[in-house]
């Protein structure tokens, strides 16, 4: 499974830096990042190309952090693949707590990491293998 | 100025005389004392073990103080005086977590503070013929029975409204013609404020007074109320240990708070010395019970600092006043009327797993309103990576706060370590509310 790497921070300017500026010093590589606000905090989330390290660089600090698991999924970069997806997922009864995309040019290949609730992850991944989709295990997705 | 008295004799009694009765009481009251477990053991170590070993009021200096703390280890008996069968009533201190303060009361100690309420109400000039709008909480908290039976003694037409809910005071106001309310002095500002959004005028008011109290506030707030409504504005005092309001109270010449001296002795010290202090000078209010029969209290400390005033009062009333209350002489906060110490915040916070080690509590103004911020560093360890728990988490700390303080705090999570404070004692109160 990939792995996100969620932080608690305050809402104010400077948090974002203080956070890169120790992963960047730990010479860990941001893949993709999203920051989430509900008020006076948030969530910055970040998928790394090294999750347990960047995770306890951060702890270290004294920073509120956790990681959890998000399934990485690639596809073509083509109309309808999203709907695609999210059809399957609908049929299962999946839900996506949380999510992301984007999309590799030159590869032409879309990524989309989604946090899911299911009691079968197993099955769902195998459904989504067999219509065509690819799961990023975590080396892969850092190769991306 | 028309001046009207409930119980002429007692109120403008000779100061001799005064002292007279204060001495027979007081010695009723050592009598009752000597009934609880905790004043038998306490005035036994200094060598009175009845009545008689009270010879003049000078000697109440040789009895200790009673303390909060004193009558939170008393919870729930140790100072009970009389049988259970015979109180009919009690009331617990508000706002305050853990143990209370536990005041009883017979039939007769109900009487006596009703009819020190009446005299308060009488003092400012309300007749049977007012209509009043009692805007403070019923229940535990003492403000709203209190001058509940106290107006319907006098016979004025009470209406109970309790607090909160300003659009049904504004309407009860304005049917039924209330002359007269009782609230907290923020609450009046509160009201105002919210005239217009209710679809209210100031002018479908018959308002003619209003008793304040339950907080501490400033000369100029009292003339902007009294401005803002076109009314005349009395000060209270009171606090649960010493019944609640009705100690003191001031007269339509509004030169500071006459106290019942019949009722209680009065006394100023100051707070690190314990000394006695002049009259003039400011200092700790001190109170011993003198007709209370199932809860006598000896040299209560109240934490309330003020002075006593010099000289004799226009009214002829021959007891002393006090001046407004000026701060208090521990860290207790006072939040829209209700009591609070940090320490309260602190030990419901800090048990909840969530919470990290830090906190802050922050006071500011909101309108008229006082807004407590409880700001708290949630807890690395705990940290799930899912901010609806952390909302959740928010909302725990509201509840519990709410359910224990009996106020609505604004809460803020911060970062662990954000609110750690590196120098000396920690600042765990910021209070930036305007200074009365």
């Amino acid at each position: 499974m990939a792995k996100q790497l969620k932080i608690f921070v305050e809402n104010k300017p400077g948090r974002l830096g203080a956070v890169t500026e120790i992963l960047s010093k730990k010479g860990i590589n941001i893949i993709a990042f999203t920051i989430q606000d509900i008020g006076d905090f948030g969530l910055i989330k970040l998928m790394v190309d090294k999750p347990q390290e960047a995770y306890l660089a951060l702890a270290d600090k004294g920073y509120a952090c956790a990681l959890k698991d998000v399934i990485a999924i690639s596809v073509k970069d083509k109309p309808g693949n999203l709907y695609k997806l999210s059809s399957i997922l609908m049929k299962y009864k999946v839900n996506i707590k949380d999510a992301f995309g984007f999309v590799l040019p030159e590869e032409k290949q879309g990524v989309c990491c989604l946090d899911i609730e299911t009691k079968d992850l197993k099955s769902i991944k195998k459904i989504l293998i067999n219509s065509g989709f690819k799961i990023l295990e975590r080396d892969d997705l850092y190769q991306i | 100025m028309k001046l009207s008295y409930w119980n002429k004799k007692i109120e403008t009694m000779d100061r001799s005389l005064l002292k007279k009765l204060q001495l027979k009481l007081l010695k009723e009251t050592i009598t009752h004392a000597l009934n609880t477990d905790f004043y038998k053991n306490r005035l036994k170590k200094i060598g009175i073990r009845s009545s008689e070993d009270i010879k003049s009021l000078e000697d109440l200096e040789r009895i200790p103080f009673t303390t909060k703390d004193d009558l939170r280890e008393c919870y729930p008996y140790a100072h009970l005086s009389v049988n259970l069968k015979e109180v009919v009533r009690l009331h617990t201190s508000s706002g305050t977590t853990g143990i209370p303060t536990v005041v009883y009361h017979t039939k007769n100690d109900l009487d006596g503070w009703t009819d020190l309420v009446t005299r308060c109400i009488v003092a400012t000039g309300c007749s049977s013929l007012d209509v009043f709008q009692n805007m403070m909480s019923y229940g535990l908290f003492t403000g709203g029975l209190g001058l509940h039976y106290g107006a319907e003694r006098l016979g004025m037409t009470v209406i109970p409204a309790a607090s909160g809910n300003t659009r049904r005071q504004l309407q009860l106001m304005k049917d039924f013609r209330t002359t007269v309310v009782h609230a907290t002095p923020s609450y009046m500002l509160h009201i105002y404020s919210k005239l217009e959004e209710f679809g209210f005028n100031i002018k479908d008011f018959n308002l003619k007074k209003a008793f304040l109290g339950a907080e501490p506030y400033s000369e100029n707030t009292r003339r902007k109320i009294e401005k803002l409504f076109s009314i005349d504005a009395y000060n209270s005092y009171g606090l649960s240990e010493m019944n609640g309001p009705g100690v003191g109270f001031e007269c339509v010449y509004k030169c500071g708070m006459h106290i019942w001296e019949d009722a209680y002795i009065l006394e100023v010290i100051d707070p690190k010395t314990k000394k006695l202090l002049r009259e003039d000078t400011e200092g700790e209010i001190v109170f011993t019970t003198l007709n209370r029969r199932a809860t006598p209290i000896l040299r209560y400390r109240t934490r309330d600092l003020a002075f006593i005033y010099k000289g004799n009062c226009k009214c002829k009333r021959s007891h002393r006043r006090i001046s407004r209350i000026t701060g208090r002489s521990d860290d207790m906060l006072i939040v829209n009327g209700v009591n609070v110490f940090p320490s309260q915040i602190e030990e419901i916070i800090m048990k909840i797993p969530e919470v990290g080690n830090n906190y802050l509590v922050r006071l500011e103004k909101e309108g008229a309103l006082d807004k407590l911020i409880v700001k708290v560093e949630i807890y690395s360890k705990m940290f799930k990576g899912d901010l609806k728990e952390l909302d959740k988490l928010k909302e725990k700390i509201i509840a519990e706060l709410r359910s224990s303080i009996i106020i609505h705090p604004i809460v803020e999570l911060h970062e662990p370590g954000s609110l750690s404070v590196s120098e000396g004692k920690a600042k765990r109160v910021e209070d930036l509310r305007p200074k009365i």
